[in-house]
């Protein structure tokens, strides 16, 4: 018998399953090594099916997604979160920082907002049930995720960068864009895995990644200081796509009411 | 320079790139101002070359300006030379495919190196390129794949008239005269260039030139320039030898002080030209039938690169960062007989935070030994 994946869908904008369906025929061979039981936008549905694999994305932002992730985890063996939304909370989780105003927003955005029903916070996957790997990115890097279903398939275990976006800047042999422009680029304390997009192409890396592993923040923040970014905005590149995570969430916590 | 150098007029340089390429080297590299850098790419005429451009480079910061002269090697250094060129950053360095019988079978993936000169090669540069060969080719396990494509290289060197705030070369006797690891010498001056050979190639390649010997005014002037650049350099090392002095500093407090301050990148790994730090690793192909096995640039301020069985034993960036500088300028010695700091300078200045290894090494030496 094949081993059966799912795909979940919880708060997000659906990028990560689109890394799956944009994969293409990579996507045609992984139907042959396994079956997908359940990928609604693919697709086949049976949510509550066991499976070998979930795959998770999205965030925990209401109270119907605080119960069906249970329903989730009881029904696989291993379950990876994909995505920043699904590993950090995501950009929704930027209310997690004014909770009390969630009520408030609601009802200044929407023109009916009884039918709006939704945590005061967006939390990560593994806030609320245990995660077997994470796999970061906004949106995360289709190859990483096909790498881990490998590797899961030859029984190792996968296999997941975390040293900083600057080996990758590097060994492409892409310019230092903090060094040559000063711009803040957060790629000394982000993980990798995303091939260093943003730098390849002029611009600072944004932190999508997460943090790496052994992220030293601080003296990062101050040179963003010393290139004339004020502490408000030192704070909002931090907190923007992975602001709940360890490191970057302390970090602009630092900064947000001014110079630490 | 010796007693055999020849001159080239600036208006006839054309004919050195034309003489490599009746050599047989196919591609020709030199410095080319890109992206806020010089960056060694494929050049084509004299003309590619980074006319009028100085490179400003601090702790942290690297620029380039504009001036209204004809120098072409008038800066100092990029973010890399010679290291991509031989320790290729990332390389496939197997293939393994299993056969419908469920056999496995292995094949090398490594083509022939394309000859390729070099022209721009700093003093620092060959000297780090010596370094690489001693650990890469003279090892107990030598690199085929690396001597490949050391050995299909044709190296250009060109004494540094300009050093950066940056550098101290002078200050670990590696430059900034070309004298050694090179096989065609250069120094720049405003009518031309002066040429020396320093292997039977170069010597092949000057009777091709045919070029008239250089003035004794003209070498003069070549050898004020590179005085002044050896009195210009301010950053030192204190000491040649430092194993012992930072050996008996392993629990200096100042190992503390750099490890909060330090991001633990890698970008002065990645940049260093002696840096030899890689991991190898395994990417099977999504149906399982075939893997390639690769090698790519890895760094000590990694947590897999101290990773053995079942924990890091350098989990925080003071150990990370002493294991690099006690490595780099301390057991070095041991390994290759010299440390392991030519003075290009480039970890200070490709250093988000501009963490400068020479205030570094100075500031550990002041403190008292360990007890």
């Amino acid at each position: 018998m094949k081993p059966r994946v799912s795909v979940h869908k919880f708060s997000s904008c659906d990028g990560c399953q689109l890394a799956f369906i944009n994969a293409g025929p990579a996507l045609l061979e992984l139907a042959e090594l396994v079956d997908i039981v359940h990928f609604a936008e693919a697709g086949p549905m049976d949510p509550d099916a066991p499976v070998d694999i979930a795959f998770v994305e999205g965030s925990i932002s209401t109270q119907e997604e605080a119960v069906r992730i249970r329903r989730v985890r009881e029904s696989a063996r291993y379950l990876i979160s994909i995505g920043a939304c699904a590993t950090a909370g995501g950009l929704q989780a930027l209310r997690n920082f004014n909770a009390q105003g969630v009520g408030d927003w609601t009802r200044a955005i929407y023109a009916r907002p009884e039918f709006i029903e939704s945590l005061d916070t967006a939390s990560a996957i593994s806030a609320q049930v245990k995660v077997d790997l994470e796999l970061w990115g906004c949106p995360v890097n289709a190859q990483q995720v096909f790498t881990a279903i490998r590797r899961l398939l030859f029984g190792a275990l996968p296999f997941v960068d975390n040293e900083k976006v600057c080996q990758a800047c590097k060994r492409q042999g892409i310019v230092c864009v903090l060094v040559t422009r000063g711009t803040p680029c957060l790629g000394p304390v982000t993980r990798t895995g995303c091939g260093a997009i943003c730098p390849a192409f002029g611009r600072d890396c944004y932190g999508c990644f997460g943090p790496a592993e052994n992220p030293n923040t601080a003296p990062l923040a101050r040179r963003f200081q010393g290139l004339g970014l004020m502490p408000e905005d030192i704070a909002r590149r931090f907190h923007f796509i992975n602001s709940q995570a360890p490191g970057f969430l302390e970090e602009g916590l630092d900064w947000d009411q001014g110079t630490p | 320079m010796d007693e055999h150098t020849v001159f080239l007029p600036r208006a006839e340089a054309n004919r050195l790139l034309e003489a490599l390429a009746g050599s047989g080297f196919g591609r020709i590299l030199g410095p080319v101002a890109r992206d806020g850098t010089l960056l060694f790419q494929p050049i084509k005429d004299w003309d590619d070359l980074p006319v009028g451009v100085r490179d400003v480079q601090q702790p942290g910061s690297y620029r380039l300006q504009q001036q209204d002269d004809p120098r072409c090697f008038a800066w100092a250094n990029g973010p890399q030379a010679l290291k991509p060129l031989t320790f290729t950053p990332r390389e496939i360095i197997w293939r393994a495919q299993r056969s419908p019988d469920g056999a496995l079978s292995f094949q090398a993936a490594q083509d022939d190196p394309e000859p390729t000169a070099v022209i721009g090669v700093r003093a620092c540069d060959l000297a780090a390129l010596d370094l690489q060969e001693r650990h890469f080719m003279h090892g107990r396990f030598p690199d085929p794949w690396f001597r490949k494509r050391r050995e299909a290289l044709f190296l250009v060197g060109v004494s540094c008239a300009h050093p950066a705030e940056t550098c101290f070369c002078a200050s670990t006797s590696d430059g900034p005269a070309i004298t050694r690891g090179h096989d065609l010498g250069m120094a720049e001056l405003d009518e031309g260039y002066l040429l020396w050979a320093g292997t039977q190639a170069g010597k092949t390649l000057l009777e091709r030139l045919d070029l008239d010997e250089a003035t004794a005014s003209q070498r003069r002037a070549v050898e004020r320039e590179i005085h002044q650049a050896t009195v210009t350099q301010k950053r030192t090392l204190p000491g040649r030898h430092l194993k012992q002095a930072l050996y008996e500093r392993l629990q200096a407090g100042h190992w503390a002080d750099v490890g909060e301050r330090c991001l633990s990148c890698g970008n002065c790994t990645a940049v260093c030209p002696t840096c030899f730090c890689h991991m190898e690793m395994d990417e099977p192909a999504l149906n399982g039938q075939s893997s390639e096995h690769l090698r790519q640039w890895s760094s000590c301020f990694n947590a897999e690169h101290s990773f053995m069985g079942h924990f890091i034993v350098r989990s925080d960036t003071r150990l990370r960062y002493r294991q690099w500088l006690t490595h780099k300028l301390g057991s070095w010695h041991e390994q290759y007989g010299r440390s392991g700091c030519v003075g290009c300078g480039r970890c200070i200045t490709w250093c988000p935070v501009g963490i400068d290894i020479t205030a570094e090494a100075h500031a550990l030496l002041q403190e008292t030994p360990d007890a």
